[in-house]
């Protein structure tokens, strides 16, 4: 079916400075309004406030606050400057709202073709009923997505958009507003990070937290799965009651269990006075105070919470495996080491690699057990603003709050994004390369 | 032969269990324990007690009650608004199809590689600018927002339900209002559970966004930040057992929740990874 032209009258032009106007005159009358009032708002916005705040972002503040010597008075009186965050936020505001509208005015003009090819062919208008029910049926998915959509702009995009450009100013501890101004450094703070003075700390804090994702990972999902077996075995009696107490541990929230870990294993704690009364030691052991021991114990406590949570995974895999498949290998001659290999083993990594990559991403940025085991600690000399046991997120939550070193945060944010994407990248696209594979 | 073997099996798991289980024989018994501070060196009390439990309601320095109801009101707003989101987020891009479907799709993916502390401090501006600041109400947007890029475990499950059955009801007539709230919702009990445990623990458990959010207004801490205030101030070793007997009574209710609903754990997370 030829398609139609576009009506194209200079009405139809018109709307185009005008909002809505080809709407109304053809009877959509409340939607045209809506269309109308939009406009207004984006203009008053930008008139009364959004070229201002556009303009503000480029040169992010000129005048300094300052004492000012004033004639009147006869004395100095501090002169308010201009405040470089506030005005890359508003600036940042400004930005989207632009954006925003753009992808409005695209798909008002999309409404208004379509409008206008209803009128050539004569069909009948859709009035205000018929629009809004069809947001309940072909365009559903709008309504669904307005409001998660909102949120995510609001307190996803907009922060993130702001955190970013911190990372290209000079926003640290020695240039804070209101007091002093910051300004666009362009890539300074990734090269001081990257080969400067801050790559002595974060190059190893990189390698700990590598290492450490890697192990805890590991450690648990290998355990988890071994003692899911060792339950689920045919010699051992009371299983739902084991397995009730190892899943009581995932229930009690982790900050609960891990300061208790850390008064536990404290120099003075209780597991020290234990090893002393009984003989074992003769000075108690700086379990989270040694820096190599530290990293150990970290590793150790984690499994204490990880290892549930595999268990139980586990066993849900392994209760559903194909009880028959396995009857038919023994019958075979197959070893239980093989069936465990050729069976088990392959089900549980298909059905928890996905999980298991979400774990390792979880790691990466798990704050919660570096922060209450060891915040970090002990202090490191060589590091600036990180101690041995930090990862990068503890690092980055120690330069925003202590250190007010918010452009140098910034970049660490940006880089462990990089890590996490390209290490999820890299197993997905092998998790996939392997799942084509068993296809054969 | 077998016999022995299997003995000795269970010793070992015992041991093991027992190991599981100590932190959290440890912290019960603390909560009653009268004498001491924070480090004894036995593991049974000399005397046992209620007062912990009684100082934690009666303190003036400590409104563990308006804690606790402030979790509360937090945890089921939460809960609500954020169930709402999952779900509908989800839903809309497993079944239905639209012009924008992958593209958002690989957006929350990059989006939520990000670590959320990054945006923290923006976060906290942002709401310094709506006035929203040590506000309960704060903290439940927070939450809740954060709810629209976790929806994966959820779109997962939504992917196996076969689409003959939308299809059969669209021959019929149904509007996709209708077949997402007659035939889809009811299907999906278990990950609507599953969404509904996890957001509904997850103000429990957080103490750093609401410390960022809250700054000093102790009337206004949620539980978690409450008690972990308890535990850094100077005072830490007259108020352990206290502490004890908190944690005891947010470990309690999450633990009987948890227990119950366990099932619908498991098949949350491993929903998602049937089609991967």
């Amino acid at each position: 079916m030829p398609k139609p032209n576009v009506e194209k009258n200079i009405m139809y032009k018109l709307s185009f400075a005008i909002m809505g106007l080809y709407h109304v005159i053809h009877g959509q009358v409340m939607k045209g309004l809506l269309f109308f009032l939009l406009e207004i708002l984006v203009i008053f916005f930008m008139g009364t406030a959004g070229v201002q705040n556009l303009l503000g972002l480029n040169h992010l503040g000129t005048e300094q606050q300052g004492w000012i010597f004033d004639k009147e008075l006869g004395i100095e009186r501090l002169v308010q400057g201009d405040n470089s965050m506030l005005l890359l936020i508003y600036g940042i505001v400004a930005l989207i709202t632009i954006i925003v509208f753009i992808c409005f005015f695209i798909s008002y003009i999309r409404s208004m073709k379509s409008l206008s090819q209803l009128v050539l062919k004569q069909q009948p208008i859709p009035n205000l009923k018929e629009d809004l029910r069809s947001l309940l049926d072909s365009r559903f998915h709008i309504t669904l997505l307005s409001i998660p959509g909102i949120g995510v702009l609001l307190f996803t995009i907009m922060p993130l958009v702001y955190m970013i450009s911190i990372a290209f100013t000079s926003f640290d501890h020695t240039n804070l507003p209101p007091k002093n101004l910051f300004t666009w450094v362009g890539f300074k703070n990734f090269e001081n990070i990257l080969t400067g003075r801050m790559s002595e700390t974060f190059l190893p804090v990189l390698t700990w937290t590598i290492v450490w994702a890697v192990l805890a990972t590991l450690t648990c999902f290998i355990f988890g799965i071994l003692l899911a077996m060792f339950i689920q075995k045919k010699t051992i009696r009371w299983k739902k009651l084991y397995r009730s107490v190892f899943v009581l541990t995932i229930a009690v929230p982790q900050f609960v269990s891990l300061l208790i870990m850390r008064n536990l294993f404290h120099t003075s704690g209780p597991v020290n006075e234990w090893l002393l009364n009984i003989g074992l030691i003769h000075s108690p052991i700086p379990f989270l105070i040694d820096p190599l021991l530290a990293k150990v114990f970290v590793i150790l406590i984690n499994m204490w919470i990880g290892i549930p949570v595999y268990m139980l995974i586990a066993t849900g895999v392994i209760m559903n495996l194909p009880e028959d498949q396995i009857e038919a290998a023994r019958i075979d001659g197959a070893s239980v080491f093989q069936i465990f290999k050729k069976i088990t083993m392959p089900t549980l990594i298909f059905v928890m690699t996905p999980n298991l990559i979400q774990q390792f991403i979880g790691n990466i940025n798990n704050f919660n057990v570096i922060y209450l085991l060891t915040d970090g600690g002990p202090a490191n000399s060589n590091y600036y603003g990180a101690g041995s046991t930090d990862l990068l997120v503890t690092w980055l939550y120690k330069l925003t709050v202590e250190k007010a070193d918010y452009n140098l945060a910034s970049v660490i944010g940006i880089l462990t994004f990089v890590l996490s994407a390209t290490f999820s990248m890299i197993m997905y696209t092998r998790s996939k390369a392997f799942k084509s594979e068993g296809e054969f | 032969m077998q016999k022995g073997k299997g003995i000795v099996g269970q010793v070992i798991l015992s041991l093991i269990a027992l190991l599981w289980l100590f932190p959290i024989i440890w912290i019960v018994l603390t909560s009653f324990r009268e004498e001491g501070g924070r480090f004894v060196s036995y593991i049974f009390p000399k005397t046992y007690t209620l007062n912990n439990y009684k100082y934690l309601f009666t303190n003036d320095n400590y409104p563990f009650l308006q804690w606790f109801l402030n979790t509360l009101f937090v945890s089921i707003a939460t809960c609500i608004l954020s169930t709402i989101i999952t779900v509908s987020m989800a839903y809309t891009l497993s079944r239905l199809r639209f012009k924008f479907r992958k593209k958002i799709l690989k957006i929350a993916l990059v989006l939520n590689m990000f670590p959320g502390f990054m945006s923290m401090i923006a976060i906290y501006y942002i709401l310094k600018s709506m006035d929203l600041t040590q506000s309960l109400w704060a903290l439940t947007f927070v939450y809740s927002s954060g709810a629209a890029l976790s929806f994966y475990i959820a779109k997962g499950f939504f992917d196996t339900i076969p689409h003959s059955v939308d299809e059969s009801a669209m021959i019929d007539g149904a509007t996709k209002f209708n077949i997402f709230t007659r035939i889809t919702l009811p299907l999906s009990k278990p990950i609507i559970v599953y969404t509904i445990l996890m957001s509904f623990t997850g103000p429990w458990m957080d103490f750093i966004f609401a410390k960022v959010i809250m700054g000093d207004n102790i009337e206004k801490y949620t539980v978690a930040i409450g008690l972990y205030s308890m535990m850094t101030r100077s005072s830490s070793n007259s108020n352990y057992m206290a502490f004890a007997a908190g944690c005891v009574l947010i470990a309690l209710p999450i633990s009987i929740l948890f227990m119950k609903l366990q099932q619908y754990y498991v098949e949350g997370i491993t929903s998602g990874s049937v089609k991967g």
